[in-house]
């Protein structure tokens, strides 16, 4: 049977963000100890909404639109659109969410409180997929609201009083720029009349001109509302501190999701709000250039000092995170390419590496990069994962990374702002810097931990829940960057964006 | 067509009704009059929505005794909303109460105190319900001030039911502040009559009060009333007298009963004065102010589960009166975002807190207790309570998706579109505050350390009553469009 894509079923959008809203609600109503129906719903729902977005991908890649919308109050309306810009996000969140849940399940077999987490994982992913195709920036902040205190349970899920702390640590951060964000958001539409997210940007130029002070503040006010969950320095101190939570939620929420929201904020803000143009003329996007590559060098560097693997890979995220809102702020086309399929390859590299560090700490017990001497020869598969994203996160040709790093590096130049291609290289070496070690200590050194090597090598390295999703992802950080030429990969998309003007 | 005549007096006289019954204290009579009492309220308030969304705000003489001697009734947006939410809240709380009242019914009238209370608490509520429903209705002055009376005195003994000795103190604490206020109230009545020869609300209003004797008489009825709503610095009595009353009424008191006189407030100011003078309403919001920061930093401070959701109250009823000085923008309009968000706020609040109260009454009815610590782990047995509680807490704290959330969105715009930096501040910073208070309990209630094996058991009624109200913050906050229309049914002025 052959469905035309091109119906505009309505409620497409809606279903995208029920399919992990309901099985969210209902896993809450569970009992701890039925396992099975939980482990059912959640992956029914992760598997319902990769198609649902498959779907959908193949009507807007024909010029198709869904769109839905339910009216809050008079002239305020909850409104989700799946236009091209939407769907980058959406596909990553909810490709990533399957092979996350499928993770998770393995990750957390036998630990206690599995409803709860199981339950606030799904609302997560609904708060982020709702965000990725909120029409305005009423339904998206409504959303990303929702993303804060979706995450919080599963940021101190572990209960102990480190995790505790880091819970307050995120809620101060993250709550007090979400307040200052729904500020701007209401001094946005009560300055421009409106809040719809238009490609091009809405603000007039001639409004924006005439008032250079206002706009400014306002676009500030957004812009720390946005950064903070994107992690742009001085406001990225919540994110290092989020570590202890479990691995999963460090992987999907920490790398992709969470992280993710912030970045494809400042995207919208910077592109569907107030426009390029506008945003240049207000002198605001330099502002987001300087403090995204400064961000870029400053985690790197102190990546660099830390020994705790997680934190190694947080503070990598904060750097990754800005490669996005540098790439979007500039004034080339090449630029904004480099930025919006970095926001798909640094999560698919990032999850991969999360996902090792998980498999290590939970099958080993290591935590820390000087404990991890001679792991590859008991755990060759993650290690191999492991290598292949790190080589990426250093831009190494051809994993995902260096397509990334290609356009940026054009955009650098197109936008006259040579220096760019400086940032990059001396973020590219300080990646090396801190991943290469990490390689050749899981390889080359002797082991130094207490764990045993398998005495026959008969089955996996681990449980197989946990194997396969890493491979699934380290072999797409691979495929996306060998296939990038192709129409639908990642970079594929985003040249489609920005060619049609989606952006 | 709507009859307003039959349904206004269902309103005010079905809970009286159902009283009757229920004064006879069998288990039996008290769910009938609370079924009776619910089922009247809800089907009045259905009604006129629709009439007055069909047909417009409607007065109605009772027994044809119009002004000036009869007792005149008067249905608008605003009394439906405040009645349709109190309808809800009544309700629900109602059946959360045949539960929890269930074993001390069993004991002996004689022998115990606590089964005394349990038997009066339903004709009590009822009683007050009857009074609410008269506020909300009322056309004149009189009424207000003989329902306002009714009110007082049978919150003041609700507050006794638990007989405990602090109990009793608070409640003749209350007593005293409610009597107080009620003759300041009779007070302002009295010079208004003398100025104007007078009660009838609508008949004031067009005369537009103006000079030192009608300034006086407002002054008077808004100290009285302010006392009444606990408003900053008049607010010492409120936690203690509501966190001494049993579960059910502590949600019923803070939820709703001090809604009654806020809601006469907001008739005086913008209905008969028509704005009064700005100085005054920026007064009133500086108290407003005051209230958010004191109430929660004392929220902040307590040990006790129930002092803190007490102290929430004083610190969200602020919120009620922050927007008092956002109702009439520079150029002398009407603000609909103020007027709006307000009542919103105090309906999300009326759902939300009822919420927390009754889920906290599920937590200390489990461990026996009612100190902070003692709920630790409770999150684990009473998994429903503990989510009514966060979904209460998160519409207090106005994040989305909840009522509070919208309130405090249309607040900010009336703020920011007249440029009122402040008052966006107070607003903004009271969310955080709250959030810091909420989190407070639920940390308590997830700790894992006290495995308590003897606890109580909850009734499921309980647990979904207390649900169910915090899911009406929730859906109040995905679909507002109808309320904010019943709201706005008469333009922006409240009137």
């Amino acid at each position: 049977m052959i469905i035309d894509p091109l119906i505009e079923w309505e409620a497409l959008p809606l279903a995208v963000v029920l399919s992990s809203f309901v099985p969210g609600i209902a896993i809450m109503f569970l009992r701890e100890d039925q396992q099975l129906l939980r482990n059912t719903l959640n992956l029914v729902g992760a598997v319902a909404k990769v198609l649902f977005v498959a779907f959908m991908l193949q009507g807007v890649a024909l010029g198709g639109t869904y769109a839905w919308s339910l009216e809050v109050l008079p002239g305020l309306a909850l409104t989700l659109e799946a236009d091209a810009l939407a769907l980058l996000f959406v596909t990553l969140s909810a490709v990533l969410w399957l092979v996350t849940t499928l993770y998770a399940i393995g990750y957390l077999k036998d630990s206690p409180n599995r409803t709860r987490f199981f339950g606030f994982f799904s609302l997560c992913v609904t708060a982020a997929t709702g965000l990725a195709m909120a029409g305005d920036l009423f339904t998206f902040v409504l959303f990303y609201e929702a993303l804060t205190w979706t995450t919080y349970p599963l940021v101190v899920h572990n209960g102990t009083p480190e995790a505790v702390k880091a819970g307050r640590t995120y809620l101060v951060y993250t709550l007090g720029a979400g307040t200052i964000l729904v500020v701007g958001a209401v001094l946005f539409q009560v300055t421009t009349g409106t809040v719809d997210f238009v490609p091009g940007g809405i603000v007039d130029p001639t409004a924006a001109a005439a008032q250079p002070v206002l706009y400014t503040t306002i676009f500030l006010f957004l812009l720390v509302g946005m950064g903070v969950k994107s992690a742009i320095f001085p406001i990225h101190g919540w994110l290092p501190t989020a570590m202890v939570a479990p691995a999963p939620v460090s992987a999907l929420l920490h790398a992709v999701a969470v992280v993710k929201a912030g970045a494809f904020g400042v995207i919208r803000l910077i592109h569907s709000l107030f426009g390029i143009g506008v945003s240049w003329d207000l002198g605001v996007t330099t502002v987001v250039v300087v403090a995204a590559a400064f961000t870029i060098i400053y985690a790197s560097v102190r990546a660099l000092a830390q020994d705790d693997l997680k934190r190694i890979l947080a503070f990598s995220t904060v750097s990754q995170l800005s490669y996005i809102s540098l790439g979007v702020a500039l004034l080339d086309p090449m630029a904004h390419v480099g930025g919006l399929v970095h926001l798909v390859h640094q999560g698919l590299m990032k999850i991969t590496l999360f996902f090792c560090a998980g498999l290590l700490a939970q099958t080993l017990g290591v935590k820390t990069v000087s404990s991890m001497g001679g792991v590859a020869r008991r755990m060759p598969l993650t290690m191999a994962a492991f290598t292949l994203g790190a080589l990426g996160m250093i831009g190494l040709p051809p994993v995902a990374g260096f397509i990334s790093k290609w356009y940026l590096g054009l955009g650098g130049l197109g936008a006259d702002a040579p220096w760019i291609l400086g940032v990059l290289l001396a973020s590219s070496l300080l990646n090396a810097a801190y991943f290469l070690p990490v390689i050749r200590t899981a390889y080359f050194d002797e082991r130094n931990a207490d764990w045993r090597l398998p005495e026959s090598l008969k089955g996996l390295e681990a449980d197989w829940r946990l194997i396969v999703p890493t491979v699934i992802t380290a072999a797409l950080s691979l495929g996306v960057g060998l296939l990038a030429a192709s129409d639908w990969s990642p970079l594929g998309w985003a040249l489609l964006i920005v060619e049609r003007g989606d952006l | 067509m709507t009859s307003f005549e039959l349904w206004t007096t269902v309103a005010v006289f079905g809970p009286l009704m159902a009283a009757l019954p229920a004064l006879g204290g069998r288990p039996y009579l008290l769910r009938v009059g609370l079924a009776f009492g619910s089922t009247s309220t809800l089907a009045s308030s259905v009604f006129l929505w629709i009439g007055v969304a069909t047909q417009g705000p409607g007065r109605h003489a009772l027994g044809g005794w119009g002004q000036p001697l009869g007792i005149e009734l008067w249905v608008d947006g605003f009394a439906v909303a405040m009645l349709t939410v109190t309808a809800v809240v009544g309700a629900l709380v109602s059946l959360y109460s045949t539960a929890y009242f269930a074993d001390l019914l069993e004991l002996e009238l004689e022998e115990s105190p606590g089964g005394r209370g349990a038997r009066h608490f339903a004709p009590l509520w009822l009683l007050l319900w009857s009074a609410l429903n008269g506020i909300y209705l009322s056309a004149d002055l009189f009424n207000l001030y003989v329902t306002l009376e009714i009110l007082g005195l049978a919150a003041a003994a609700m507050v006794t039911l638990a007989v405990t000795r602090q109990a009793t103190v608070a409640g003749m604490r209350y007593l005293i502040v409610s009597l107080t206020g009620s003759m300041l109230f009779l007070l302002g009545v009295a010079l208004l009559y003398i100025e104007y020869g007078t009660l009838s609300l609508e008949a004031l209003s067009a005369l537009e009060p103006t000079g030192p004797l009608p300034a006086a008489a407002l002054a008077a009825m808004t100290v009285g009333m302010a006392a009444k709503t606990a408003l900053f610095p008049l607010h010492a009595w409120l936690p203690p007298a509501h966190s001494g009353a049993p579960a059910p009424g502590s949600a019923l008191l803070s939820a709703v009963v001090v809604k009654g006189s806020f809601f006469i407030v907001v008739r005086l100011w913008f209905g008969v004065y028509g704005g009064g003078s700005p100085e005054a309403l920026t007064l009133l919001g500086l108290l407003g102010a005051g209230a958010i920061f004191w109430g929660s930093i004392l929220a902040l401070r307590q040990t006790s589960l129930k002092r803190l959701i007490a102290y929430s109250t004083v610190a969200q009823l602020g919120y009620l009166f922050v927007f008092f000085p956002l109702m009439i923008t520079e150029s002398g309009e009407w603000s609909a975002d103020a007027w709006t968000g307000g009542v919103l706020l105090a309906l999300s609040h009326a759902l939300a807190k009822s919420a927390m109260f009754l889920a906290a009454g599920n937590m200390s009815y489990a461990v026996a207790k009612d100190s902070l610590s003692a709920i630790s782990g409770v999150a684990h047995r009473l998994p429903m309570s503990f989510f009514a509680f966060g979904i209460g807490g998160l519409s207090l704290a106005g994040l989305p998706p909840s009522a509070g959330f919208l309130g405090k969105w249309l607040l900010l715009r009336s703020s920011l579109e007249g440029g009122h930096w402040g008052w966006a501040a107070v607003i903004g910073a009271g969310g955080l505050l709250t959030i810091a208070y909420v989190l407070l309990v639920l940390r308590y209630a997830l700790d894992r350390k006290e495995e308590k094996e003897s606890m109580r058991q909850v009734p499921n009624r309980m647990e979904w009553a207390a649900l169910l109200l915090a899911l009406g913050a929730v859906i109040l906050g995905v679909r507002a469009v109808e309320m904010v229309d019943l709201l706005l049914l008469n333009g922006a002025q409240p009137w």
